[in-house]
């Protein structure tokens, strides 16, 4: 470790805050990203159902996760935006070799984003006085602009890893630039599919982890028991997924990024049957793997098949081309793998007990794992950003271009990455605060009962605002507060 | 005309479109700042809400669009401006996440002291914002970002040229969005508020006329060349902008809201042009053309094809929006929404 750190200080002095700055302000962006892309679908679901079947419980669940997907798309928006900068107040080596070839992804992004923004106004401001089929087609593009989206970002970071669609004149910059080539390289689909796995995942046990809280402290109704299975059910058909994608792309990062491999397993001599470590310290210095659990050969047997396959070990990487935190690698691996692991033991006794009774499983163990699902699967996907983005290290284009070469010449970047990190903080802690508010204020009134039905009746809407802001005097703002949000009575 | 000046004309497209919506709506949070103590300014605070709060999201993507395309298209000429510019854009930055945490969160918090601060960082982000954008187009302008190399980090920005420009674009946004602000209160029927709009208006355009002959004296000092430029081949567009914007500041004074926010649009644009026609064929003048810094070539021509996507896209969608909304089909869902917390709930209610 400290030689790590050592190697890492002797890079420009602005490459450990932008590098820290950087990863901070990503793993905070996603965090909201997977209810960005997975909220719109379950939403989708319970107002289909709703509809379908005249099920006031579904369509109240809609319409509070439309609202909470409001909130957190706006926190994503501001937190994107602070990355978009980013590139360039941090990476301005990046922007300027490579500009024209990651760029060509992110021209999709901005318009996917648009649209986005655009039908999730609709969506969420038109729950009273749209027609109720209308109102659901004008959402039912929202899941599949936001994948789009996704699959624009991170054919960008797939292309990091896989750079791909030019080559490189003599000057080393990139010519015969192929968009094609660039935005499907070579590692995209397993990037994609296994993110968007993970973005599910993530907001479905989050969203059902509200309800099982709920239900574990007595609240067992049709609202809370549809809030538990539409979001648990989804969650747990792809949680064995999951772990078959994630084991293909081990394998290809064994064959393609044979020092991220070495570094994410902490295999220390090239050779046939390497040994699993679960966890262990890795020595730079020593090049060897303290505490830990070992299991002989398995490492092998998951890269080929068979115990006989050769790996290539850290000590066969120049030390310049190492990750620069292997520990680090190693530990988000083993924990995602973990994570992986465990949730599909979750998912496996929810099938079970589902299929016997057809509803919420009854034990309490199950209740309290699940409730906590959620948190772990972000845990998960922050562990597995750690294992891509520091495995990656050294370079910011695999074995093409450096990060430190990247890395601005600005002096100020410690101050900003302080900035940032209070801002942030105080972001964060808003949010949820905002997010809690939102559920005690709705947990008072479970079910959206009749008069407050949606798709009521369409009030004049110019007349309607002129007599709110009329209604506005001042004094008497407190109480019009409530009939001038759209509901004459109270 | 290459495809690389083309693509420098869809940024500017996109600036003109961040000056209009973007600039005008941190305007609008310098006035929910200045609007005074807590029962005082709530009137003006409601109205400032509502009519910003359903479109902020999609007047700031404009600005990720500028970005995007321009670190695509001219990825060498946007590392040396972030490099050299690295302080203003950074606090411009800062500015964005205090905007947008307060739109984010204001309309569901749920103490009205908290929404007050909410209120506080929109003002500050509205000061900051526009200051440091309009800050490093000074810099820009006036030569003072180098191809290459940091340039100097401090006076890139710290004078009398780029501050001005600052200056000038703090109050443009003031006096649009009292404007703008003077026509929704037609609008939506609110006499008394449109008389304290139109008092602003007219103090902030005053404002931005001083600003605006300060950046001429500034530029005229400073950046003989750059000046000569505006005053040559840019003069019918600064004719223009400031015939457009004095007309817009003589409507607003006499209250006249017809029309107005298109005066007032055609003005800010002008400038916008204006600036970009001066500064023609340089990316950073005088040292880096456009032809000299634009990527790849079929970059440009993707750049310009998804532009045209865009333009296909998302103006039928905004087209929607608009619509639906003049139709009064989209308001805030009560059962989802604050109802008990005082004005500002109100202020989402229209999309
Ligand atoms: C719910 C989240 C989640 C779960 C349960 C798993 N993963 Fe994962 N994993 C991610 C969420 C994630 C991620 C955050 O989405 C990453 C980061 C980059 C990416 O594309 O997906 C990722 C990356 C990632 C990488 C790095 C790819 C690279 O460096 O290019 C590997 C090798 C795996 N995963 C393998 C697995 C295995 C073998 C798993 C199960 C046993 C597993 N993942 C479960
Ligand atoms: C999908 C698009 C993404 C892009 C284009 C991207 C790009 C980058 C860049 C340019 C850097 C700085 C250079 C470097 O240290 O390699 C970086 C670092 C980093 N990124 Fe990513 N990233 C992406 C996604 C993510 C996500 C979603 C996360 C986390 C949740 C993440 C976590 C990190 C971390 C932790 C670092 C710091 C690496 C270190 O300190 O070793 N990245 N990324
Ligand atoms: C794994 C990587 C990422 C994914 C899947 C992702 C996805 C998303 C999504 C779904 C949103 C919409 C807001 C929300 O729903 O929360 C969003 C917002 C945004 N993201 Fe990310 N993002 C990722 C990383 C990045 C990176 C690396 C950048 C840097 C350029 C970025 C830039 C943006 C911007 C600019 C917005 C705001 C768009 C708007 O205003 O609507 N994102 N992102």
């Amino acid at each position: 470790m400290t030689t790590t750190w050592v190697a890492l200080a002797s890079g420009p002095v602005q490459l450990t805050p932008a590098r820290s700055q950087m990863g901070f302000t990503l793993a905070f962006h996603i965090l909201l990203v997977p209810l960005g892309v997975a909220l719109p679908t379950l939403m989708l679901i319970a107002n289909y159902k709703g509809l379908r079947h005249g099920d006031a419980a579904a369509l109240s669940l809609a319409r509070r996760w439309s609202h909470a997907a409001g909130l957190t798309f706006a926190v994503g928006a501001v937190t994107g935006t602070v990355l978009s900068f980013e590139f360039g107040l941090l990476w301005p080596g990046f922007t300027k070799t490579f500009g024209d070839v990651f760029g060509l992804p992110f021209a999709i992004e901005g318009i996917a984003f648009f649209l986005e923004a655009l039908l999730v106004a609709i969506y969420i401001y038109g729950w009273r006085r749209m027609k109720p089929w209308t109102h659901f087609w004008f959402g039912f593009p929202i899941p599949f602009v936001a994948i789009i989206g996704a699959l624009s970002i991170i054919s960008v970071n797939s292309w990091m890893n896989a750079p791909a669609g030019f080559t490189l004149d003599l000057n080393g910059k990139p010519t015969k630039v192929n968009p094609f080539n660039v935005i499907f390289n070579k590692a995209l689909p397993w990037e994609l599919s296994h993110f968007l796995i993970a973005a599910y995942m993530a907001a479905t046990f989050t969203v059902a982890s509200v309800y099982v809280v709920g239900w574990l402290r007595g609240r067992r109704d049709r609202y809370h028991k549809l809030g538990i299975l539409i979001p648990f059910t989804i969650g747990a058909i792809l949680a064995p997924i999951q772990v078959t994608v994630g084991d293909q792309i081990a394998r290809w990062v064994y064959q393609n990024q044979p020092a991220k491999f070495a570094a994410m397993e902490v295999v220390t001599k090239s050779g046939t049957h390497q040994p699993e470590y679960l966890f262990g310290r890795y020595d730079p210095a020593t090049n060897t793997v303290s505490g830990g659990i070992k299991i002989p050969g398995l490492d092998s047997w998951l890269a080929g098949g068979s115990t006989n396959t050769n790996v290539t070990g850290l000590a066969s990487i120049p030390p310049q081309n190492r990750a620069s935190n292997v520990t680090l690698t190693h530990f988000a691996f083993d924990i995602m793998v973990l994570i992986g692991t465990l949730l599909v033991l979750l998912a496996l006794y929810y099938a079970v007990a589902y299929w016997r009774r057809r509803d919420v499983p009854h034990g309490r163990i199950f209740l309290w794992v699940a409730a906590a699902a959620g948190v772990v699967s972000y845990i998960a996907i922050e562990a597995g950003w750690i294992t891509t983005e520091v495995g990656r290290q050294p370079w910011i284009v695999w074995n093409i271009a450096r990060t430190s070469g990247a890395v601005t010449t600005a002096h100020s970047v410690t101050v900003t990455m302080i900035v940032i990190y209070v801002l942030y903080a105080f972001l964060g802690v808003a949010t949820i605060a905002v997010l809690r508010a939102m559920a005690t204020r709705w947990r008072l009134k479970p079910v959206i009962d009749d008069d407050t039905a949606p798709y009521g009746p369409r009030p004049d809407a110019v007349g309607a605002v002129e007599s709110e802001v009329d209604a506005d005097d001042g004094s008497g703002a407190e109480t019009g507060a409530g009939a001038r949000s759209g509901r004459r009575t109270p | 005309m290459t495809a690389a000046d083309l693509v420098a004309g869809v940024i500017v497209i996109g600036m003109t479109l961040y000056a209009w919506s973007g600039i005008a709506d941190f305007g609008a949070g310098f006035w929910d700042l200045i609007a005074g103590g807590k029962a005082h300014g709530l009137r003006a605070r409601a109205l400032i809400d509502e009519v910003i709060t359903p479109v902020w999201e999609a007047n700031h993507v404009w600005l990720i669009y500028i970005l995007v395309v321009t670190w695509t298209a001219f990825g060498g000429a946007f590392g040396s401006i972030m490099t050299a510019l690295f302080v203003p854009l950074a606090l411009a930055a800062v500015g964005i996440v205090f905007r947008g945490a307060n739109f984010a969160l204001r309309k569901d918090a749920a103490r009205s002291g908290a929404r007050q601060w909410s209120g506080w960082l929109f003002g500050i982000g509205a000061i900051m914002t526009p200051f440091f954008l309009g800050t490093s187009v000074g810099a820009i302008l006036s030569g003072r970002v180098p191809p290459n190399g940091v340039g100097n980090p401090v006076n890139a920005w710290v004078n009398a040229v780029s501050i001005t420009v600052g200056l000038l674009t703090v109050a443009l946004g003031a006096f649009v969005s009292a404007a703008y602000l003077v026509v929704e209160c037609a609008r939506r029927g609110v006499p008394e508020l449109r008389e304290y709009f139109r008092i602003r208006a007219l103090i902030a355009g005053i404002a931005a006329l001083l600003c605006g002959v300060a950046v001429a004296i500034a530029l005229r000092v400073q950046e003989r060349s750059m000046f000569n430029r505006l005053t040559s081949r840019s003069i019918p567009l600064i004719v223009l902008g400031v015939l457009a914007l004095g007309a817009a500041f003589v409507m607003s004074g006499r209250g006249v809201a017809r029309g107005l926010r298109v005066v007032a649009a055609v003005g800010v644009a002008a400038l916008v042009w204006a600036w970009a026609i001066a500064q023609y064929p340089y990316l950073l003048p005088f040292r880096l053309t456009i032809a000299d810094g634009a990527g790849s070539s079929t970059s440009m021509k993707w750049l310009l094809g998804w532009f045209i996507v865009a333009l296909v896209t998302v103006i039928p969608m905004l087209i929607v929006l608009y619509t639906l909304d003049q139709r009064g089909h989209l308001g805030e869902d009560p059962m989802t929404s604050v109802r008990d917390v005082g004005a500002d709930a109100s202020a989402g209610r229209r999309t």
